[in-house]
C-alpha cells in the first residue's frame, strides 16, 4: 500500500444529512445527489463493503469496474480515483481515504460461488448477492429504478485488499483497514448506491467476523 | 499437439469486426491470432438461461490468478464452468481492462466512416458486442467485464497497469473446450490500452474442433474447478462423472 493516498476529511458528522449504521450482513440503499458527499466508515476494521452505483435517472448506466480500471490505468482505488460508469462518465470521485487501498476485482460472494470456492455444503450461507437481490426485490429506490440480477455487474469492495503480483497472481490478503477508517466520495451525478455489508464467514480477509459500517451523506 | 484434430467449421473475423454463435459442449473453439497483436474481446452466456454469464471476479478469485492461460477455466456467475482453456500459446490473456468504446477509438485514431472507408471503418469493442448481443435479444445490461484474449496487461505493486506490446505472435492460438452450451460474443476491435497510434486491429481465425478426450483434465488440478465442473454436470443432469 502507498501512503500517499491517505487523505482525511474536514466534514463534521454532526452536519451530515444522513448518518446511519448498517449491520453486518445487510443491504443498504440510498440516493446520493450530485454535489453531495458520501462517506463509508469501517467501524470495527477489515469489513468488506460490496458497493454498486446506478445513475438515478437511467438504470442502464451503472458503475463499471473495467471502465474505472482502463480509463485510469490503475487497479486499486483511493483518493483521487474516479468511479466511471459503463457509458464512460464519472459517477463519483474519491476525495478522502484513511484506508489507502480498495478493491474492484474481487466482486461479490454468492451462494453459487461459495460452493466453488469453499465447499458444496456452503450453499445455504448468506451472501452479498442474496443481499443485492433482497434489496432489488424490496427497496423502493431499486424497484423504482426497475433493476434486476441482469443489472448486477462487478462491484467495488471498499476496505478489501486484493493485491495482484507482476507475475499475474491474485489473492485476498489480510486487510489494510482498521476500526474507524473511512472512504469519502463526491457525487458527480445523481446516483443510487446499493451496498451489501458482506456476510462472508469463510474468508480470513475479514477475520471471519463481519461487522457493522456507518454511512454518512453531506449536502 | 502431435495430431491435428478435424476442423468442423472455420471462420475468419477481420480486425475490428465482431461475431457471435452457440458453441456446443464437447467442442473446442480455437481462436488464432493470424498476424500477431490481435485482441479478441469475448463474453460467454448460458444458451438456455442468458442471465447466467461470464464472471470475471469469480473466475479470478476461484483460481487465485490475475492472468488467464492454459489450465484455467472461465467461470459463470452461477458457480459453473463455461469452458476450460486447454491450450494457450501466448501465455497471458487479460480479463480486467474491458472494451474500447466509440469515444476512445475516436480520440485515439480519429474517425473513419463507412461512407469513405467501407469495411475498413473504425469500430469499437463495445459497439461490436452490442450488435452481436442484439442478435440474441441482449444488450448493454448484459455487458460485464470480458476476457481480452491475446492481450497482456501487467501491474506493479501500486496497481499501475502496463500493456505489453508485441505479446501475441503470428499464429498464436487459444483453445476453449466447452463444458456448457454457450453463447459466445466476440469483437476483434483494439484493446482499450493498446498504445498503437494507428487503427490496425488484427484478424482472428475461429476453428471449431471436437474436444479430444482427457483435454479438460488440464484444468482439474484446481479443486475449485472440479467443484464448478460438478455444478455444470448437475445442470445437465449428468451427476458427477
Amino acid at each position: 500500500m502507498n501512503t500517499s493516498y491517505l487523505h482525511t476529511s474536514l466534514l463534521n458528522p454532526e452536519h451530515a444529512v444522513i448518518n446511519e449504521v448498517c449491520a453486518a450482513g445487510e443491504p443498504w440503499v440510498k440516493q446520493v445527489k450530485q454535489g453531495q458527499t458520501f462517506r463509508i466508515v469501517d467501524l470495527e476494521g477489515n469489513q468488506a463493503v460490496d458497493t454498486l452505483f446506478y445513475n438515478a435517472h437511467n438504470p442502464e448506466e451503472r458503475y463499471s469496474a473495467t471502465d474505472t480500471i482502463n480509463r485510469q490505468n490503475k487497479l486499486y482505488l483511493s483518493t483521487g480515483s474516479k468511479l466511471y460508469s459503463n457509458l464512460g462518465n464519472i459517477m463519483l470521485s474519491i476525495t478522502a481515504d484513511t484506508c489507502g487501498q480498495h478493491d474492484t476485482l474481487g466482486g461479490a460472494c454468492s451462494a453459487e460461488s461459495n460452493t466453488v470456492r469453499y465447499a458444496p455444503e456452503k450453499f445455504p450461507m448468506h451472501s452479498c448477492r442474496d443481499n443485492f437481490l433482497h434489496a432489488l426485490a424490496h427497496d423502493p429506490l431499486c424497484r423504482e429504478l426497475g433493476i434486476s440480477k441482469r443489472d448486477l455487474p462487478s462491484n467495488i469492495n471498499f476496505f478489501m485488499n486484493v493485491p495482484v503480483t507482476e507475475a499475474g497472481g491474485l489473492e485476498f490478503a489480510d486487510g489494510v483497514s482498521a476500526p474507524g477508517k473511512y472512504v469519502e466520495m463526491h457525487a458527480e451525478m445523481d446516483v443510487i448506491v446499493l451496498i451489501s455489508n458482506c456476510p462472508q464467514l469463510n474468508n480470513p480477509c475479514n477475520a471471519f467476523n463481519p461487522t457493522p459500517i456507518r454511512l454518512l451523506i453531506w449536502d | 499437439m502431435n495430431h491435428q484434430p478435424q476442423i468442423i467449421w472455420k471462420q475468419t473475423v477481420p480486425g475490428g469486426c465482431h461475431w457471435s454463435g452457440i458453441i456446443r459442449r464437447g467442442t473446442t473453439l480455437r481462436l488464432r491470432d493470424v498476424e500477431g497483436g490481435a485482441n479478441a474481446a469475448v463474453l460467454f452466456f448460458n444458451q438456455e438461461e442468458k442471465l447466467e454469464r461470464y464472471n470475471m471476479a469469480d473466475t479470478l478469485k476461484s483460481q487465485h490468478t490475475f492472468r488467464l492461460t492454459k489450465g484455467h477455466a472461465c467461470h459463470s456467475d452461477m458457480g459453473r464452468i463455461f469452458c476450460c482453456i486447454t491450450a494457450d500459446t501466448s501465455g497471458w490473456n487479460d480479463t480486467v481492462c474491458g472494451l474500447s468504446d466509440t469515444d476512445m477509438i475516436q480520440k485515439k485514431y480519429g474517425t473513419a466512416r463507412f461512407q469513405e472507408h467501407r469495411n475498413q471503418m473504425f469500430r469499437s469493442g463495445l459497439d461490436g458486442l452490442l450488435i452481436e448481443l442484439g442478435k440474441w435479444g441482449l444488450g448493454i445490461r448484459d455487458i460485464v467485464a470480458n476476457i481480452n484474449f491475446f492481450s497482456k496487461v501487467t501491474t506493479d505493486a501500486r496497481g499501475e497497469l502496463a500493456y505489453q506490446t508485441d505479446h501475441s505472435k503470428p499464429g498464436d492460438y487459444v483453445d476453449l473446450s466447452f463444458i456448457m452450451n454457450t453463447l459466445v460474443v466476440l469483437s476483434t476491435a483494439p484493446h482499450p490500452l493498446d498504445p498503437k497510434k494507428t487503427y490496425q486491429p488484427g484478424m482472428v481465425d475461429l476453428e471449431l474442433l471436437n474436444t479430444p478426450p482427457e483435454a479438460i483434465k488440464e484444468c482439474l488440478h484446481i479443486s475449485e474447478n472440479i467443484r464448478a465442473l460438478h455444478n455444470a454436470q448437475n445442470f445437465y443432469c449428468e451427476g458427477v462423472k
